[in-house]
């Protein structure tokens, strides 16, 4: 994990004052629906707003509290967990088991106060390319809405580089600072 | 290595003799654990080649038992904690359990920037400040762990509760502040100096600013971190500061107190406010206080007691759910009817390996905290 989030601030730095704003967005998705969905929707060339950077899992039910929290300690903007619809889980109940954990790690967030609009669930088969554009598409808007997040404005881990992307943070990983 | 020497010093690793009592006690190693105090101690006095790399670095419980053992006075806890310190800034981490939510949940509340949303527990009938007050109360991270461990069913915001509702009953109504952050306790024995001294100056000074002259706490870990390792961060006058069973012991007599027929209880003394304060009488008279208990203590008590094995979050494997599983057939084989925690950690890590579906009711025991003990008795 602490090597998989890689969460960039997106082209920041020298994009201006007057340039809006990009959040950066985490996309945690599973191998066998919402992963391949956000591929049917690239085959598809169905456009959408490109702030997000996926990580795929084997499976919606892995993706536990500590996944979540760690983005946005690490300064993600939002987190967006999807997963397979519920009935079609490759493993035939790892999605209720995501609900769980997501109900959970959604409690956490509120407590922490940050904004509920940072963290979303949501189901998308691999067939639902369009589906999956529309998602990242509301969820970009809705977060960009809400602004940087409080923990990535501060930015002790995930400071504004020159660097392309993901740089920061893979530095931060490795000295745990 | 000049800190690893000054790590040396204070914790009196010099003075080791090998005789291995140390290694002996640990109840990690006792139950088949690789860690071994002995190692870090001699490997500090050799000049500490590899002890940073040791893998069982983090697997020490930091419970302190081998530390009452040792007869030359060695501490332990405060030569891995600082060893933990020097790995830390080395990049080795602990694996956290939970994913490192936990870990997570603290350094963001190290960065602050938010507004915590951390007083829904309380109830109306309960009368609390939110600024300013005579009384703290300090209510650590409760709330987060009834949130995060609401599948084991988890409840120590009872025992906030509890505290309040006895407060309120001596005529105090204590402040009990939203802006209130996690001690940083398990940020500083995992290590992470830097996180725990964000949170440690911002919490001095809030409770500075409360104009408090007292602070009261229901949680063991928290009352060690304000007691001992807070103490370079207090300004002026800083406050009084009580365990909330300490608290009790004072004031039983000006609680109007009634029984509900007789109950046998036993008692788990948290390594923080046993060994590592030396509070051991406190949470007894407070029993003894309480009409109709009965205090029956385990196999292992007071020095001895077996810690729930989970203190920092940074361990939890097969050696500690051995080590719940042995307390809580201490603790039934009592014939209590009732286990009394005073530390919320205690409550979360014993009521976990409960919930161990091949053991069944074999160990399983009703819990609560001092607070609402004493609380459910109040006439």
């Amino acid at each position: 994990m602490s090597k998989g989030a890689k969460v960039g601030r997106s082209k920041r730095a020298g994009a201006g004052p007057q340039a809006p704003w990009n959040p950066s967005i985490v996309v945690f998705a599973c191998n066998w629906c919402s992963y391949a969905g956000a591929d049917t929707a690239g085959v598809s060339r169905i456009q959408h707003q490109p702030h997000f950077r996926m990580i795929r899992v084997m499976c919606s039910g892995r993706i536990q509290p500590g996944f979540v929290l760690r983005a946005f300690e690490r300064g993600a903007d939002g987190v967006l967990v999807s997963g397979c619809h519920l009935g079609d889980c490759h493993y035939v109940f790892g999605n209720e088991r995501a609900v769980e954990q997501f109900e959970r790690t959604m409690n956490m967030v509120k407590l922490l106060g940050l904004e509920s609009g940072r963290l979303r669930l949501e189901w998308v088969s691999a067939a639902e390319g369009a589906r999956f554009a529309q998602v990242i598409n509301e969820f970009t808007d809705q977060v960009r809405a809400l602004g940087p997040s409080p923990f990535a404005r501060l930015g002790a881990r995930v400071a504004p580089s020159p660097e392309p992307e993901a740089s920061a943070l893979e530095q931060g990983a490795t000295t745990g600072a | 290595m000049v800190e690893l020497a000054e790590a040396a010093k204070k914790a009196r690793t010099w003075a080791c003799y090998d005789c291995g009592k140390c290694t002996a006690s640990c109840p990690v190693a006792r139950v088949g654990g690789d860690t071994t105090p002995r190692r870090h101690v001699l490997g500090t006095n050799a000049g500490g080649d590899g002890v940073l790399s040791d893998g069982t670095l983090f697997s020490c419980l930091t419970c302190g038992l081998c530390e009452t053992r040792c007869p030359v006075q060695v501490s332990y806890t405060a030569l891995v904690r600082t060893l933990r310190e020097l790995a830390f800034r080395e990049g080795v981490e602990p694996e956290c359990p939970h994913g490192g939510a936990l870990q997570s949940v603290m350094r963001m509340m190290a960065r602050g920037g938010t507004q915590q949303d951390r007083l829904g527990w309380l109830g109306q009938e309960l009368k609390t400040e939110k600024n300013k007050g005579a009384v703290f109360y300090w209510t650590g991270c409760t709330m987060y762990y009834d949130a995060f461990f609401s599948d084991l069913q988890v409840t120590t915001l009872n025992g906030s509760r509890a505290a309040v509702r006895l407060l309120n009953a001596l005529g105090i109504t204590p402040v009990v502040s939203p802006e209130e952050r996690c001690c940083g306790h398990d940020l500083l024995w995992n290590g992470d100096r830097t996180s725990f001294e964000m949170l440690a100056r911002h919490n001095v000074r809030l409770v500075a600013e409360s104009g408090a002259e007292l602070l009261v706490t229901s949680c063991a870990e928290c009352l060690r971190t304000w007691r001992l390792d807070y103490t370079p961060y207090l300004e002026g006058k800083p406050p009084r500061i009580l365990h909330i069973s300490e608290f009790l012991a004072e004031h039983l007599g000006e609680l109007k107190l009634r029984g509900d027929g007789s109950r046998r209880v036993t008692l788990q003394d948290p390594c923080r406010l046993g060994r590592h304060l030396g509070v051991f009488d406190p949470p007894r008279q407070v029993l003894a206080g309480v009409p109709g208990i009965e205090l029956r203590e385990m196999r292992h008590a007071r020095q001895a007691a077996l810690c729930c094995a989970g203190g920092t979050w940074s361990n939890c494997d097969r050696y500690a759910k051995r080590l719940q599983v042995e307390r809580l057939h201490e603790a039934r084989a009592t014939g209590a009817e009732l286990l009394v925690t005073t530390c919320p950690k205690c409550q979360i890590h014993l009521r976990c390996a409960m919930h161990d579906p091949r053991r069944g009711d074999e160990i399983e025991i009703a819990m609560r905290d001092l607070g609402e003990v004493v609380a459910g008795a109040l006439a």
